[in-house]
């Protein structure tokens, strides 16, 4: 199994969620965080000073995947996620060991 | 003649003084949302340690200083009314009248004034201030600047048109009273050039922030500063409105003037940002709407509507551009109450020079209250720079002003009031003493052990 986590822009992720659950992704966990990365941050100004917020507000995705899907979710995600401007995001794919579903105890595969 | 009492000035008074109550609260989340979330509630917490401070020492010694029997034109001597003896009732045991009003009224309409002025002062030293120390602070502060103040201004004071006072130095008398007499309507010198110096002489004695002009401080939720700044506008009719002493037509020039001056100040400072950083911000909104309701406090009922306009427009402006000196000259006025309030209040204390329908430079009248004006102002100033000072001095040996650095970085809520702001989670903790917690966390251990 694959946990795929995906860092993306906030406007792209309902385009992303039903990208996925066409594909038959059935569930995720979604987080509101915040980063930076080559797009550094922005700029606000209050009172006229202005000052440079390194954070950019994004959203994080987790899945966990069969092996077999892990290219196909990658895929699926950069293709809806990219605007092409700096800022998109990234991916990226982890080995996972154990998986349990908390309400049958179904292990692994029959827990994704 | 004998008094009679004025159910529809009586009715107003009381409305306006509970108006004016309401700025403070208002001012906290005025000021409470500009800064970090990290010390929201003390800085709330100053407004509303004044309004307990200011509300006891208003009716022990407040009124009677500044309007009981007067000590040289500088202020009312404390023991005259102390505790409002001989304010409430005349000798055949019926309520004191003047103008109208049982002056029971007067005071507690005075009695918020003292309070928001306080209050005022508290934006400038967000942060990183002890809470006790402030707490000490503004009960003397009000007895050395605010009574005295409102006593030469208000009470035929060395700051009012009297045959003694600053403006028949300048012009002489005439028919016993000065022949320009100075204008200060609702508190342009007493409350916003009082507070806005203490202001800055506070923030020189305290110092910065740590971090300051470097690490972003930025205001942590702008909805409350919007808010607050709505119930500012709300409750500046009280302040200004209220002044007329009178249920009437001046009492209405000054509600239109108030709201024309606000609204007009919003313009000019948006127009300031627009050209200067590209945005018009909801901060910057909010801003002018106070700096607008602070210049025509002193001028608005002796202003026209139209001047009203001009005054606003100036006023949103200057104060706009004046934020940000700040960075420049170095002192940390966090939230700006040097901007606002002394150039704000200066701009109309001066501006009455020029826009008062009887008496200013634009109507025909000369310079005469122009100089008069700055005159009172400049007299202002310096009465409440060194009254200032020396409090402020006197209690960083005393008692000290700042919390530790450590405390100012992790921040001064938990430090000062044992809270935070903010719950979002809810999770993690247990109440000390709790019988709950306790038994189910044995269970564990055991369930552990075995």
């Amino acid at each position: 199994m694959k946990l795929v986590t995906a860092v993306i822009k906030p406007h792209k992720w309902e385009e992303v969620r039903e990208a996925l659950e066409t594909f038959g992704v059935t569930g995720m966990t979604v987080s509101e965080v915040s980063g930076y990365g080559r797009q550094k941050g922005h700029t606000e100004v209050y009172r006229g000073a202005e000052y440079d917020i390194a954070l950019v507000p994004k959203i994080r995705l987790e899945i966990v995947v069969d092996d077999a899907d892990a290219d196909d979710v990658v895929g699926i995600v950069v293709k809806t996620a990219q605007t092409g401007r700096i800022g998109d995001g990234k991916v990226w794919v982890s080995p996972v060991d154990t998986v349990v579903r908390v309400r049958t105890g179904d292990t692994d595969g029959a827990a994704i | 003649m004998e008094e009679v009492l004025d159910p529809g000035i009586t009715a107003w008074m009381l409305t306006s003084a509970s108006l004016v109550l309401l700025m403070t609260p208002g001012l906290a989340l005025f000021y409470g949302g500009m800064v970090r979330s990290k010390s929201v509630l003390n800085m709330m917490m100053m407004s509303f340690g004044a309004m307990g401070v200011i509300g006891v020492v208003y009716v022990l010694w407040g009124w009677s200083m500044s309007y009981g029997e007067s000590v040289g034109g500088f202020f009312g001597n404390p023991f005259d009314q102390f505790g409002l003896q001989g304010t409430i009732f005349d000798d055949a045991g019926e309520y004191v009248l003047s103008g109208g009003l049982p002056v029971i009224v007067d005071v507690g309409f005075q009695a918020t004034f003292a309070i928001i002025t306080v209050a005022l002062i508290s934006g400038a030293i967000a942060d990183r201030t002890k809470f006790s120390t402030w707490m000490v602070f503004t009960g003397i502060w009000a007895t050395l600047s605010f009574f005295p103040l409102a006593h030469m201004v208000w009470s035929g004071g060395f700051l009012s048109d009297s045959a003694d006072g600053l403006a028949a130095m300048i012009f002489g008398t005439t028919d016993g009273e000065a022949t320009v007499g100075p204008i200060d309507f609702a508190g342009g010198t007493v409350v916003h050039i009082n507070a806005g110096v203490a202001a800055l002489i506070l923030v020189l004695v305290i110092g910065a922030r740590k971090g300051f002009g470097r690490e972003p401080m930025r205001p942590h939720n702008l909805p409350l500063v919007m808010l607050g700044a709505g119930l500012l506008w709300f409750g500046w009719f009280g302040f200004n409105a209220g002044s007329a002493y009178g249920a009437d037509g001046a009492a209405g020039l000054a509600w239109v003037n108030t709201t024309t001056c606000a609204a007009a100040a919003i313009l000019g400072w948006l127009i300031v940002e627009k050209i200067r950083d590209g945005e018009a911000t909801s901060l910057g909104a909010a801003s002018g709407i106070v700096a607008g309701l602070v210049a025509v406090t002193p001028a608005a009922g002796d202003l026209s509507p139209v001047g009203a306009i001009g005054l606003g427009l100036v006023a949103g402006a200057l104060c706009a551009l004046a934020v940000g000196l700040k960075y420049k000259l170095g002192y940390d006025d966090s939230l700006d109450v040097v901007g606002v309030h002394l150039v704000g209040g200066l701009v109309g204390t001066v501006a009455l020079g020029f826009l008062a329908t009887s008496g200013g430079l634009f109507y025909g009248d000369g310079l005469r209250l122009l100089v008069v004006q700055i005159a009172i102002a400049a007299f202002a100033i310096l009465w409440s720079a060194i009254v200032t000072l020396v409090i402020a001095l006197v209690l960083k040996a005393v008692m000290g002003w700042r919390i530790t650095e450590e405390d100012e970085v992790s921040g001064i809520d938990a430090l000062e009031h044992g809270e935070s702001g903010y719950d979002f989670g809810g999770v993690g903790g247990t109440r000390r003493g709790s019988s709950i917690s306790t038994p189910a966390m044995n269970t564990v251990t055991e369930g552990a052990d075995a």
